[in-house]
């Protein structure tokens, strides 16, 4: 009886510290209200420095800083996070009164949805996703379209007639990147093989482990493919590592000029080209909008007409098929290309 | 012989005070040595976080964050009290959560009726999965160390497979996740300010009491606790060790399988490529901070939830985003140590205390023996 009262007691007293201490403090929005206060990103898995993804929207914030004197906040997400971690991120920089508040990548989707509604008056930006709201400017970006190209700088350039594709997570966005190189590759060269792997199935663990991908390029490598693309942020680096140890191999990078990446100087010898994806660009565009007081909302597509995808030629590898890409780049643009966005 | 017993259990609340105290003491301790190593002031981030915690909007986020943790660790400490580690919650609750979405996607049931039946499908659906891992360690004798972490894994890539445009998810925009749940297996939620919380937090508590009550006021619990002090023991007082094994691996996937239904019926209403992972082993780190104890868990999963809290809010002022992965990590290890050495030195007291009554016993009789002989 005596640990049947006691665990009563237990629970009640909590139970009603909990709620009293909820139903009538103030919150924190509340308590400091604050005005401009610059721009706030947040980062996706990966951070700032994933020579890639990341790094083109900081880019894009790096811009705004210098020709726009805006001051620049940034954090990063964490791995397993929930909702509710992304709502918190978000949130606090609209309550410090940072305007825009940008989430790099789809994971935000919901969260900006959600805490758009919260702040009115504060503009929100995504990349890679369409969430609602009347104060929400949606970027996204047409991978496949990139991917399609670095398939054929693929097709042309592997000897041995077999080229591959890492993927971070197997998820509807890396799908677009898988789906565009595989029709590139095929519709430059049938006869050549495309493998294509993802590290995970579903964990965005996929997008920061650089070992994972070591090991998957590895054995890409061993099985005599010798062109290999990999979608995958910050692991990216470990296949490009691998590639690098390979005489006659060479990598494609992903979203940011990876050639160009001081992180990544050591491996740059055989870093074929990169599919841009000019995240900075879409960035920016929403900071300026911003500050001009005239802030974007709705869906901007940033597709390869655009510019919003493009071929990097850093290192200069890609000269001699130059004029099959520039072939390739047209037919899409004039739409007699339709690249597929699902393998 | 009496006063011995009652100075026994003076110790004993003085010990059961003095671990707490000396692991708090002692995180505190080594955390603000982490800050001054980091080169940064220990007093302001200490502030900064019990300043941020006292809003309501955090509180309400700390309360609701914390009923998947204190959820998981319920299914941890199960398998915990009779010595087994089930390292797979994480994939129980996941594949639990996948196919009570799928399910309630598909089919529309009038009110509680349909939450009951997602409640259910979870809670089997996580037993089933555990269930295999109890299976295989009584049948083949494998670790269920091994089997656990493995059906992690299984379990992440058949939600990969079926987690796909045109198999049970449907794609919205880069997102894939199943389809909706009708508004009838939305859980209720208590109107707080500024957002509500879970109501989801009443099952979580009504979980905590039954794990209570099932442990130490039945006859299960009783041989489930024996199985786990010395099953060599209990096999000989006519437990089957093998049949508590199976039966408590099921009961700690069935709760499992409660894991992720806070987030798929008050929040998310969908099983998306977005549903929060690794709980499951969050939930490890809570059962060791509340000593597989019910009340103690639910503090440790507030605390966790206030550590996450206030740590976000740590790195918004400029510290480095894993100082407070590193506290939580000190603050296991630290309560972990403390209640080991809190629990030697008690053993070690009522040796010594054991020993030196003898001895004046034995004293006494020899005394006794040289007067009779006198």
């Amino acid at each position: 009886m005596r640990r049947v009262t006691r665990f009563a007691a237990a629970a009640s007293a909590s139970a009603l510290l909990a709620l009293t201490a909820t139903a009538c403090g103030q919150s924190f929005a509340e308590a400091n209200r604050a005005s401009h206060a610059g721009v706030g990103l947040a980062f996706d898995i990966g951070g700032r420095d994933d020579h890639s993804f990341n790094e083109a929207a900081a880019r894009g914030t790096e811009n705004a800083r210098k020709k726009l004197g805006v001051n620049v906040k940034m954090l990063t997400a964490k791995n397993g996070e929930t909702e509710a971690d992304r709502e918190q991120r978000l949130a606090s920089f609209a309550e410090a009164g940072y305007n825009p508040v940008i989430g790099v990548g789809f994971a935000y989707s919901r969260s900006i949805e959600n805490v758009a509604k919260d702040f009115p008056e504060t503009s929100f930006g995504v990349v890679d996703a369409v969430p609602q709201g009347k104060n929400v400017d949606a970027m996204v970006f047409a991978e496949h379209e990139g991917s399609y190209l670095a398939g054929v700088a693929a097709a042309l350039k592997s000897k041995n007639h077999k080229v591959g594709f890492i993927g971070g997570v197997n998820n509807a966005l890396i799908q677009k990147f898988q789906a565009g190189f595989e029709q590139g590759v095929r519709d430059t060269d049938p006869k050549t093989k495309v493998t294509s792997q993802y590290l995970y199935p579903n964990n965005d663990k996929g997008f920061n482990d650089p070992a994972a991908a070591k090991a998957k390029a590895g054995g890409m490598l061993d099985s005599g493919i010798d062109v290999i693309y990999s979608a995958a942020g910050q692991s990216g680096a470990g296949a490009i590592e691998a590639i690098s140890k390979r005489k006659g191999a060479w990598a494609i990078g992903v979203d940011s000029d990876q050639y160009q990446q001081p992180g990544l100087a050591k491996y740059k010898d055989c870093i074929l080209t990169s599919v841009v994806k000019n995240v900075d660009v879409a960035v920016f565009d929403l900071i300026k909008s911003v500050e001009d007081g005239k802030p974007l909302t709705g869906v901007h597509a940033y597709d390869m007409k655009k510019k919003g995808v493009t071929l990097a030629t850093s290192g200069g590898f890609i000269k001699d098929i130059q004029p099959q890409i520039d072939a390739a780049r047209q037919k899409i643009v004039e739409g007699k290309v339709k690249v597929k966005e699902t393998p | 012989m009496k006063t011995l017993t009652r100075s026994f259990t003076k110790d004993k609340v003085l010990l059961a005070l003095a671990a707490p105290l000396l692991a708090i003491a002692a995180a505190f301790v080594i955390s603000s040595l982490v800050f001054l190593a980091s080169g940064e002031n220990p007093l302001r981030a200490y502030w900064i976080m019990a300043d941020y915690g006292h809003y309501s909007d955090s509180q309400v986020w700390i309360i609701n964050k914390a009923v998947p943790y204190y959820l998981s660790a319920l299914a941890v400490a199960i398998g915990f009290r009779m010595n087994l580690f089930n390292i797979g919650v994480d994939g129980q609750y996941r594949l639990a959560a996948f196919a009570a979405a799928a399910v309630g996607g598909a089919i529309a049931l009038p009110g509680a009726l349909q939450i009951i039946l997602l409640i259910v499908i979870a809670m089997l659906v996580g037993a089933l999965w555990s269930g295999i891992a109890g299976v295989l360690k009584t049948s083949r004798g494998v670790s269920e160390v091994i089997t656990t972490i493995m059906l992690n894994a299984i379990a992440a890539s058949v939600i990969g497979y079926f987690l796909q445009d045109g198999r049970l998810a449907i794609k919205d925009g880069n997102l894939l996740h199943t389809r909706f749940l009708p508004e009838s297996s939305h859980f209720f939620s208590f109107p707080t300010h500024p957002k509500p919380v879970y109501g989801f937090v009443v099952i979580a508590a009504l979980a905590g009491f039954v794990y209570w009550f099932v442990l130490n006021r039945t006859r299960f619990g009783f041989d489930l606790r024996a199985v786990g002090a010395s099953e060599p023991a209990a096999e000989a007082s006519g437990v089957s060790v093998k049949r508590m094994v199976v039966i408590s691996m099921l009961l700690s996937g069935a709760a499992a399988g409660l894991v992720g239904m806070p987030t798929l019926l008050g929040e998310s209403f969908n099983y998306g490529t977005d549903f929060p992972a690794g709980i499951g082993f969050t939930g490890i780190a809570i059962a060791l901070l509340g000593r597989n104890h019910p009340v103690g868990m639910a503090f440790g999963a507030l605390l966790w939830a206030f550590l996450d809290r206030t740590g976000s809010r740590l790195e918004f002022e400029g510290y480095a985003q894993e100082i407070v992965g590193v506290i939580q990590g000190v603050i296991v290890l630290c309560v972990v140590i403390a209640y080991e050495i809190v629990r030697r030195y008690g053993l070690r007291a009522q040796q010594r205390k054991v020993g030196e009554e003898l001895a004046a016993q034995a004293r006494t009789n020899e005394n006794d023996k040289a007067e009779a002989t006198a």
